[in-house]
């Protein structure tokens, strides 16, 4: 009986850790992404950027972070409290939920479930919720047309995200990621990856990801020349922390989804080198990158151009090429460069 | 109790009360938030079955889509719930029939209801066969031994479709669109003319 509990209460404990090393990661990741977004943007505009706290400014987003936590939280008269503090907590935590399946090598992985890429497509529907929330609870016009906008904006292009999706699980015959990253793996390295296979579908991917993020040239529901902040003008203090740090996990795992599906994962792209984490971060890092230069270059889209990208350009687009795909992995065309599930041509 | 029971208590009370709530919630959007988590905690229950395809289906249909819908209309309207809810009182002697005839129809399915000796199979909890994942089994089922049926009920989805297209579609005369190909191929020359404007004379 006591060696039950034991082993219970150890696979607790162990759940727990593998938990908190995954958090940890994720939190201070999102400490020097934030850092490494302002530099880039700076870089682009010729500006210094953050340079006084710590060496470098490193540590700016620590100072910013406590600076918020400090702060008072002002809700506003007539707002709905209850939702209101329950938004910005959904959209922090929501954000964070979905690095449960996230491998970083061939098992680390904190859950090794079946449906993973359903899973996480599931977490980032509900996102939605956070934005909505905190637009209606906030009882004020320009916070609820900002949600209005970003609801309708998430929605659109998750039905091409998903599409996208479904075109790589054809091709791998698993919802699972590391099989996924494995049907990657090859004697080529780099030419390997589904980016070839998938070419098209990788750029579409990239700009519905940035959409789906709220991230420029799509980041309507905070448009501040139009609608001042969006759905966070009446959030202070820790809560806009929370919102803040939700789109920008949100958005790393976006950067993460990309690595996993399109370029191979913990793979090294050269023959020869050896696979391992180290690559998967760098992925990783290297997508965060062009995140951040899309945001310091290209201007905002208007929001019925938005809303014509995502329904008639991206859909169909993608419609089409789930179809495609289907036909080229089913009759094995190029010895099976679409079919790689175990068993089939490559 | 193992865990997996304690989970399965938890989840199950969690859907009883968020239902309760989704009814007895003054405010309309509060009930689609209650009713939302109902749907999130019988996705979990999916889960604990062992059929987690159809428990991310839920969360990504149900909840992803239908409740934001749900949520949108609920907070455009401008429904005045607190009188409706005060003519509650009218309904409450039918509303008990049905549910005193629901709870009759679950005492007898689970209390004196018999049985042929083969049913027992169907109702075992096991989701997925053995030896193959659930999502799998799902898809064999939908696209090998159902194909026809699949694509019919497809069929009727698309009917549907195109008939709520057909009832509100209208087309009005005399509104501008944006022809965003015949903008990218304009011509500069033709569209714009460069004047040399003289000081103190205009056009």
């Amino acid at each position: 009986m006591a060696d039950l509990i034991a082993s219970n209460l150890g696979t607790l404990l162990l759940i727990v850790l593998q938990t908190l090393m995954v958090i940890s990661f994720v939190m201070i990741s999102l400490l020097f992404l934030v850092y490494a977004d302002r530099k880039v943007w700076a870089a682009v505009q010729l500006r210094r950027g953050p340079n006084v706290v710590g060496v470098f400014g490193l540590l700016q987003t620590v100072a910013d972070a406590l600076k918020y936590v400090v702060k008072e939280i002002v809700v506003p008269a007539g707002a709905d409290r209850t939702v209101f503090l329950l938004a910005p907590l959904t959209s922090f935590v929501l954000a964070l939920i979905a690095w449960a399946v996230i491998p970083f090598n061939e098992t680390w992985v904190l859950a090794d479930i079946n449906v993973a890429i359903l899973y996480v497509f599931a977490v980032s529907s509900l996102e939605v919720y956070g934005v909505i929330m905190g637009g209606w609870a906030s009882n004020s016009k320009y916070p609820f047309l900002g949600s209005l906008r970003s609801a309708a904006q998430m929605i659109s292009y998750e039905v091409s995200i998903g599409l996208i999706i479904i075109g790589v699980i054809i091709s791998s015959g698993s919802l699972n990621f590391s099989a996924i990253v494995a049907a990657q793996d090859g004697d080529l390295g780099l030419l390997n990856w589904y980016w070839l296979p998938h070419l098209p579908m990788v750029f579409l991917f990239f700009i519905s990801a940035l959409a789906e993020t709220n991230r420029p040239p799509f980041d309507l529901p905070e448009a501040e020349s139009e609608l001042v902040a969006g759905y966070q003008v009446e959030y202070s203090s820790t809560p806009f922390l929370l919102f803040m740090a939700g789109e920008y996990i949100a958005m790393f795992l976006m950067c993460a989804l990309i690595t996993l599906l399109f370029f191979g994962g913990w793979l090294s792209p050269i023959p020869g080198l050896p696979d391992g984490a180290l690559w998967m971060v760098g992925k990783m890092a290297f997508f965060f990158f062009l995140f951040a230069m899309v945001k310091a270059i290209v201007p905002r889209y208007r929001y019925d151009q938005l809303m014509r990208l995502g329904w008639k350009i991206f859909l169909p687009m993608s419609l089409g090429w789930v179809v495609i795909v289907a036909f080229l992995a089913k009759f094995e065309v190029l010895g099976g460069f679409w079919a790689r599930w175990p068993g089939a041509g490559l | 109790m193992t865990i997996a029971d304690i989970a399965f208590f938890a989840f199950a009370f969690t859907v009883v009360a968020a239902a309760l709530f989704v009814v007895i919630s003054r405010n309309p959007v509060h009930s689609v938030l209650w009713l939302i988590l109902a749907f999130l905690s019988s996705a979990s229950m999916f889960v604990l079955l062992g059929a987690e395809f159809v428990a991310m289906l839920l969360v990504i249909v149900y909840v992803g889509a239908v409740a934001v819908l749900f949520l949108f209309v609920v907070m455009m309207l401008d429904v005045d719930f607190a009188a409706l809810s005060a003519e509650m009182a009218k309904y409450v002697p039918i509303a008990a029939l049905i549910g005193v005839i629901l709870l009759m129809q679950l005492a007898l399915v689970f209390g004196a209801w018999a049985t042929a000796d083969g049913v027992a199979v169907l109702d075992s909890p096991q989701a997925t066969p053995e030896g193959t994942h659930n999502t799998a089994a799902l898809g064999m089922v939908l696209y090998d031994q159902y194909f026809l049926l699949f694509q019919l009920a497809g069929l009727i989805l698309l009917v549907a479709m195109i008939g709520a297209i057909v009832l509100t579609l209208r087309h009005r005369e005399g509104i501008k669109r944006q022809d965003v190909l015949a903008q990218m191929y304009r011509d500069p020359a033709k569209s714009m003319e460069l004047k040399d404007v003289k000081p103190g004379q205009g056009l």
